[in-house]
């Protein structure tokens, strides 16, 4: 068999299984958001918590709370690894300095997960399990939970109520998240990924003398990395070490763990608004582009245009031979078309129209299909402007799923596709501009652009993958990315939820004749259209004079 | 105000409770329960695949590739470049691995990549010799040289396009337990020349250590380094 038709039937595999979750996980999960039962331990924890479940939240209650949690767990995690030098559990590790202590617990709390520490040498068990494992885990629910409160915009009439934040929290860690990790860890500690508290100890090696290993708690990480599409790596290798990813079967697990809940949150929409075909749309626009993408990044690989592998004769460059060119392809599309960031293979080292493909899918705003909740109102709010695009043609104010799209509307939209550009562009022009920020580059010339424009692509868009030849561990680096990773997560939420509240007051406008069917294939043709043409306006010159100059030189 | 700050804190306050709880469940409970299952059911997968040779000695894992170089002229030199020890199969390069620079009680092994793109150090868009030293371009050439050296040997001369492209480039983990079974392959007439083995017998080793796609469609086929140099330098005891 060739690798390029083994690489075709394992993506054909990973949509077989992922069709097969789609339904009952979607359909659980629109149950999860929507029951009014409290289970006795949920109750614990809202006592605990000093909340009550019951009460519903407008918008603005909604976003603080969502705040306040996420500025206490940035604090929390700073001081976690601030104090990493005296909290027992830590290997005798020291404490991580306060730029990137900064850095990191923004990355993590943000849902990012980039990195500038090596895990094996910088961060004791406490800070993995007890800090970043923790927050992989509720940067996803809160994910979510703004997510659903939009889906509620739009499902709810004549109210501002969108639910209650602690609510939908906690069932999406416990009701949603948790399970699936426990049984998802197990089959990855079957595969090989190691699971032990031992400190860091000598092993012997066939020629004599020793090799030093770090135990800790990975493949329990590992799996909420990749399903909370957090993507924030054990060890430096990240999903490329094999403790993490030991074979070829945990590798595409891993990749179905990072699909598997933002596709199928189109199906939880479709449930909640009460149309379920709204909900195929939105899915068949997300896998048109991830599967153009996908095969996209497999053809130009498998070509291995460049001029060192013109020499090696394949792309092999920072890829593991049990992966081989078509799965590593296939998890690098999965991973930046979500805001994932977990490499099985060094992105850098891809071709030069690899690294442009992995440059689009963050810069589309990872939609398709996105990370865990922050996919789907993405991909809600270009719906929005899809239609106001369509009834600007044909003249009719534009609605969607029953709601007017006013002017309202369409500037909380318009914001919120604004602020991601805005931070990317403007910290790169920026670092460009100052002469320091160059010293951190690895390549020169057209990939040393690459590799900054990357670092904030995938910090503002939430990634937390890297063109790692980027030495981002400077100052510059940790605080900028750091304040473009907590702006570009959190000042979208804001216009989302702001959206959700406009929305959920206005009454349904009834269906006419005139109404664009946005059910229907014409629609999600229109929609993968305005989402190539918005993106591609913004980022053409900036991908043109990186990855594109690279690519087409060779 | 008074009113709002006294929400505010409030709202903090509920914050910090809410993260200390699901701290201890996602933090605490559930690790400790993931840790308890593994060790039970895959005690020695979840503890590092540690794999023994003939004599019952651990040497090393079976997912973790490591060197096999001569030993150094000079010990403490840390600038000496490393010489492989051709009488056992080489693993791919790792130009991308590192030691670590914290915590410096430890010699740990940092895993991984080289992040070198693939136009880096190609003069006039092409990689030759001239390419400047530690670029891609310098050790993918050097490499290839040093694979097509290697492994001629009298009466068997290694071509350019035999080699493998996993045999020149780093791997990702730097880690990479595995070869190509087409680099294991390569080395074959080196590996029975150098043990004054029966180029068959070696042969029928790499093929029994070769192992397929995983369902026939999982990954590449692959051959793992150290669980093959085990077997030869059982072969070669007998």
């Amino acid at each position: 068999m060739s690798p390029v038709l083994a690489g075709v039937l394992q993506l054909l595999a990973l949509i077989a299984a992922l069709a097969l979750a789609y339904r009952p996980l979607g359909d659980y999960m629109a149950k999860v958001y929507s029951s009014e039962k409290h289970h006795r331990p949920e109750k614990w924890i809202y006592k605990a918590i000093g909340a009550n479940p019951a009460a519903e939240m407008r918008w603005p209650a909604y976003l603080r709370a969502v705040l306040a949690f996420s500025a206490v767990s940035v604090l929390f995690l700073y001081g976690l690894q601030r104090a990493q030098g005296i909290l027992p559990g830590s290997l005798g590790f020291s404490a991580i300095d306060p730029d990137q202590a900064f850095n990191t617990a923004a990355s993590f709390v943000a849902n990012t997960n980039w990195q500038s520490y090596y895990g094996e040498q910088a961060m004791g068990h406490v800070v993995q399990t007890g800090g970043l494992a923790v927050q992989n885990f509720v940067s996803a629910a809160v994910g979510m939970a703004v997510a659903v409160a939009l889906v509620r915009g739009f499902a709810r009439s004549r109210t501002g109520e969108l639910g209650n934040f602690w609510a939908d929290l906690v069932r999406g860690v416990f009701r949603i998240l948790l399970p699936i990790s426990v049984i998802g860890a197990v089959i990855l500690v079957a595969c090989g990924a190691i699971q032990n508290f031992a400190g860091i100890h000598e092993v012997g090696q066939f020629l004599g003398g020793t090799q030093q290993w770090n135990g800790g708690a990975v493949a329990s990480q590992e799996v909420i990395k990749e399903l909370g599409t957090n993507g924030g790596g054990y060890f430096n290798a990240n999903s490329a070490h094999p403790f993490e990813n030991p074979t070829p079967f945990s590798n595409l697990f891993e990749i179905f763990l990072i699909l598997l809940i933002p596709f199928a949150l189109t199906r939880t929409f479709g449930r909640m608004v009460g149309n379920l075909r709204q909900g195929y749309a939105i899915l068949a626009t997300m896998a048109t582009i991830w599967i153009g993408f996908t095969a996209l990044m497999m053809w130009t690989e498998f070509a291995h245009h460049g001029p060192a592998f013109d020499v090696s004769g394949g792309a092999m460059e920072g890829k593991e031979t049990r992966f081989g060119v078509g799965a590593s392809a296939i998890f690098s599309v999965a991973t930046t078309l979500t805001s994932t960031g977990a490499v099985n293979s060094f992105h850098s080292s891809y071709t030069g129209l690899g690294g442009g493909i992995q440059l689009l899918g963050m810069q589309l705003g990872e939609i398709a299909p996105g990370g865990v909740g922050s996919g789907l109102y993405g991909m809600l709010i270009m719906a929005i402007i899809a239609v106001f695009i369509a009834g600007l043609m044909v003249g009719r104010t534009p609605e969607y799923l029953g709601k007017k799209i006013g002017t309202r509307e369409i500037k909380f939209a318009a914001c919120y596709i604004l602020i991601t550009p805005a931070l990317v562009l403007g910290f790169t022009a920026a670092a460009m501009a100052l002469d320091t920020p160059a010293n951190s580059m690895t390549n020169s010339g057209a990939h040393g652009f690459s590799e900054i424009l990357y670092a904030y692509t995938s910090g503002a868009n939430n990634n937390g993958s890297a063109f790692a030849g980027l030495n981002a561990d400077t100052q510059w680096f940790n605080s900028t990315i750091g304040i473009a990773m907590l702006l570009g997560r959190f000042l979208p939420m804001v216009f989302v939820l702001a959206l959700a509240g406009s929305l959920a007051e206005q009454k349904p406008v009834p269906e006419t004749a005139g109404t664009l069917r946005t059910d229907k294939p014409l629609y999600t043709g229109l929609l993968v259209g305005t989402i190539l043409i918005v993106t591609g306006l913004t980022y053409f010159p900036a991908l043109a004079l990186g990855p594109l100059a690279e690519g087409l030189a060779s | 105000m008074n009113n709002s700050v006294g929400n505010t804190v409030r709202l903090i306050g509920a914050g910090l409770r809410a993260l200390l709880v699901l701290t201890v469940i996602c933090g605490v409970l559930y690790p400790l329960a993931v840790t308890g299952v593994a060790q039970a059911l895959f005690n020695d997968k979840a503890n590092g695949s540690e794999i023994k040779d003939q004599s019952g000695q651990v040497v090393g894992s079976s997912l973790i590739g490591q060197s096999y170089n001569l030993p150094k002229n000079d010990p403490n030199d840390a600038e000496e470049a490393a010489r492989p020890d051709l009488k056992w199969f080489q693993p791919r390069p790792s130009n991308g691995l590192g030691s670590n620079s914290l915590n410096t009680q430890y010699s740990l092994i940092l895993s991984g990549a080289t992040n070198r793109s693939a136009d880096n150090g190609a003069v006039g868009g092409r990689c030759t010799k001239d390419a400047e030293e530690g670029t891609l371009c310098a050790q993918v050439v050097a490499a290839k040289e040093a694979v097509i050296a290697d492994n001629s040997t009298t009466g068997h001369q290694v071509e350019p396009e035999d080699v493998p492209a996993d045999a020149v480039t780093s791997s990702g983990s730097g880690l990479d337990p595995n070869i190509s079974p087409e680099y294991a392959k390569l080395q074959v007439h080196r590996v029975a020349e150098q043990n004054k083995l029966d180029v068959k017998q070696v042969e029928k080793l790499v093929e029994d250590h070769t192992e397929g796609r995983t369902l026939g469609f999982m990954g590449e086929p692959r051959v793992n380094v150290l669980e093959l140099n085990i077997a030869l330098k059982s072969l070669s005891k007998s």
